[in-house]
């Protein structure tokens, strides 16, 4: 067996395009329920706003990628809207309920034939996505990594991926620590007594499901740019049960809890897959085969995620005496 | 006039002189009104929980509205302050009609509440708790919370106001100490504290005294005579008749969603409709402000 090879692949996707999409979604995600407490259970629409905003503008206008990254913004402010505002006056179970249900609505609306003109049905919509950007890209033509086994252009994407992801972790730590925060974190804690206090809670939790939607729109972005690809089927519910997974793996309402909880979401789950396929390739497991990998992995998972919320409930970076206050 | 007024607090002397000549019948007017409630009903299906016809609340004055359990007080509260919406009803806070209007405005109007069931901001700090409190703050502006120097300087203002206060409260050696993490009678009195934090012109307590232990209880009911004697109006709802014949310039008495009488503590007291309210008609004998069967009436909570 080759562990460095494997070490490689397992770090190369921890850090990796599609781990900064989930990183994303999860900041996102963080503002939301980490703070604020709502209940979003469709951030995959808010991706798919973005992702589809790009492809549309892209593809089906052939319009400027940049001018895709506005409407991308626009969209999903419009969808943050749309579903906060019949909702968020009602109880906090309300929008879990319609947040799932749209973002499901959503991704049959784009897959679709009535519609395949715009959003390519159920293929989607492929071709040249990210011209633009990748012909900003200003590495040399030859340029590779030791360790890390990027091609040119992603390492691009994953370079400025990761500048964002800061920047937008650095925007939500100043949002948090303002008295905004302080409003939101009391939204969560108990909606009654902030309204008691002479706060418009009903705006404070629109903003918030703006702010968060907004971010993981740019996870759709990158996605569209990097994989050159925008295909209704990849914006399943799971996806934002795996955000989830990521922000409690990390620690809710903690600055870095979405940055910590993508990077160990994503090497354990490459880790495990490329540790069983390597053991299975190699004789040392013969009861699988290397197909049963992918659904394995998840398995394994699911059973670290166990262990986590046994020993260590409140993530990563959380604090248990926080915890323990909840019981009371 | 009373012959005692002059061994009174100045705020306690001047309620006393002002609702002296106050007719002691439900509904009377009152010289100040700070709230006026006409025809205010809410039913609960066929149960009509709240049916007031007409309620003055003097300004700068101790007003405790009792009764026994399920008599309406709470949701009488809850509609004043727009937490419920009432199915008929008109009132006016500072003169200015206010039915319909959002709980959070009210409370910037300066009408503020706390609850029953203490809602202590529980993973935010003391510190945190009290400054949410405080209003007008430019750094709440989702816009302007990037840019600290657009709130620094009152932020600080108002973290020395909330120390002032938690003082008053003896809770300034808790300040970067969880809310979840205070006592019972210590979050009643951050509540209190918080309440005070918005600057209200009227604070409407639910029940502040329920569940504290008896020392304590004497250390809030000191914290409630000094708000008004600061020339601010209580209302407070409470069932146990020691505490509000201790602190009460003006008590208010429900019973079945109605206001069945109105006069000091101790002329209520003495009321037979309020007696029968509260222990039924076969009790003859007026109400102590030691009696122990209401004592054992409190126990059981106003769920």
């Amino acid at each position: 067996m080759d562990f460095g090879q494997i070490f490689s692949l397992t770090i190369t996707q921890a850090i990796g395009v599609t781990a900064l999409i989930y990183l994303f979604a999860a900041i996102g995600l963080n503002v939301q329920f980490g703070y604020t407490g709502l209940l979003n259970f469709g951030q995959v629409a808010f991706v798919a706003a973005g992702a589809y905003a790009v492809g549309v503008i892209v593809l089906t206008f052939d319009l400027s990628l940049w001018l895709s990254i506005v409407v991308a913004l626009i969209t999903s402010t419009l969808l943050a809207l749309l579903l906060g505002i019949p909702t968020l006056r009602l109880r906090a179970d309300y929008l879990a309920i319609v947040t799932i249900a749209a973002s499901e609505l959503l991704r049959l609306l784009v897959r679709s034939i009535a519609f395949k003109d715009v959003f390519g049905g159920a293929q989607g919509l492929n071709g040249k996505l990210g011209q633009e950007f990748h012909d900003l890209n200003p590495l040399p033509a030859d340029f590779t990594l030791p360790v890390l086994s990027w091609s040119r252009q992603d390492l691009w994407v994953v370079i400025v991926g990761w500048s964002l992801a800061l920047l937008f972790t650095l925007l939500v730590w100043g949002l948090v620590r303002s008295p905004w925060g302080r409003v939101v974190k009391g939204i969560r804690e108990d909606e009654d007594a902030v309204v008691s206090l002479g706060k418009n809670v009903f705006v404070y939790k629109l903003q918030a499901l703006v702010i968060g939607g907004g971010i993981a729109a740019f996870g759709g972005i990158l996605w569209a740019i990097a994989k050159q690809s925008v295909q209704p089927d990849t914006f399943q519910p799971d996806f934002t049960f795996f955000v989830f997974t990521i922000l409690l793996l990390g620690g809710a309402a903690r600055v870095f809890g979405p940055i910590v909880g993508t990077v160990i979401f994503w090497f354990l789950l490459a880790g495990f897959g490329e540790v069983l396929s390597s053991l299975i390739n190699n004789g040392y497991i013969d009861f699988l085969t290397a197909t049963d990998v992918g659904s394995i992995r998840f398995m394994l998972m699911g059973l670290g995620l166990m262990l986590l919320m046994i020993f260590r409930p409140q993530g990563i970076f959380g604090d248990r005496r926080e915890l323990a206050l909840d019981a009371r | 006039m009373p012959a005692n007024t002059e061994t009174m607090a100045p705020g306690r002397a001047a309620a006393v002189e002002a609702l002296h000549d106050v007719a002691q019948v439900p509904g009377s007017p009152k010289p100040d009104p700070i709230l006026i409630a006409d025809h205010v009903s809410r039913a609960f299906g066929g149960l009509k929980a709240v049916d007031v016809t007409h309620v003055e609340i003097q300004r700068g004055a101790i007003t405790a509205l009792i009764g026994p359990n399920g008599a309406g007080k709470t949701t009488l509260f809850n509609l004043l302050t727009g937490f419920d919406k009432p199915d008929s009803g008109e009132w006016t806070f500072n003169r200015k009609s206010v039915a319909g209007t959002a709980p959070y405005r009210l409370a910037r109007m300066g009408m503020v509440r706390t609850f029953q069931l203490t809602k202590a901001l529980s993973r935010m700090t003391v510190m945190d708790n009290m400054l949410l409190g405080a209003s007008g703050q430019s750094g709440e502006r989702v816009f302007n919370a990037l840019l600290p120097f657009t709130w620094k300087a009152q932020e600080k203002a108002n973290i020395e106001r909330a120390m002032e206060l938690l003082a008053r409260f003896n809770l300034d050696a808790k300040i970067d100490d969880f809310a979840g993490s205070l006592s019972g009678g210590q979050r009643k009195l951050l509540e209190m504290a918080r309440a005070l934090m918005v600057g209200p012109e009227i604070v409407m307590l639910d029940e502040p005294m329920a569940g504290v232990n008896p020392a304590l209880t004497q250390s809030l009911l000191g914290h409630i005579k000094n708000i008004r004697e600061e020339g601010t109006t209580v209302l407070f709802v409470e069932h146990d008749m020691d505490m509000v014949h201790d602190i009460s310039d003006w008590v208010i008495v429900m019973s079945q969603g109605q206001i069945i009488a109105e006069g000091p503590p101790d002329m209520v007291m003495k009321d037979p409709q309020v007696i029968e309210a509260y222990l039924g008609s076969r009790h003859g004998s007026a109400l102590t402000a030691d009696g122990a069967s209401l004592t054992a009436d409190s126990q059981g909570g106003n769920a």
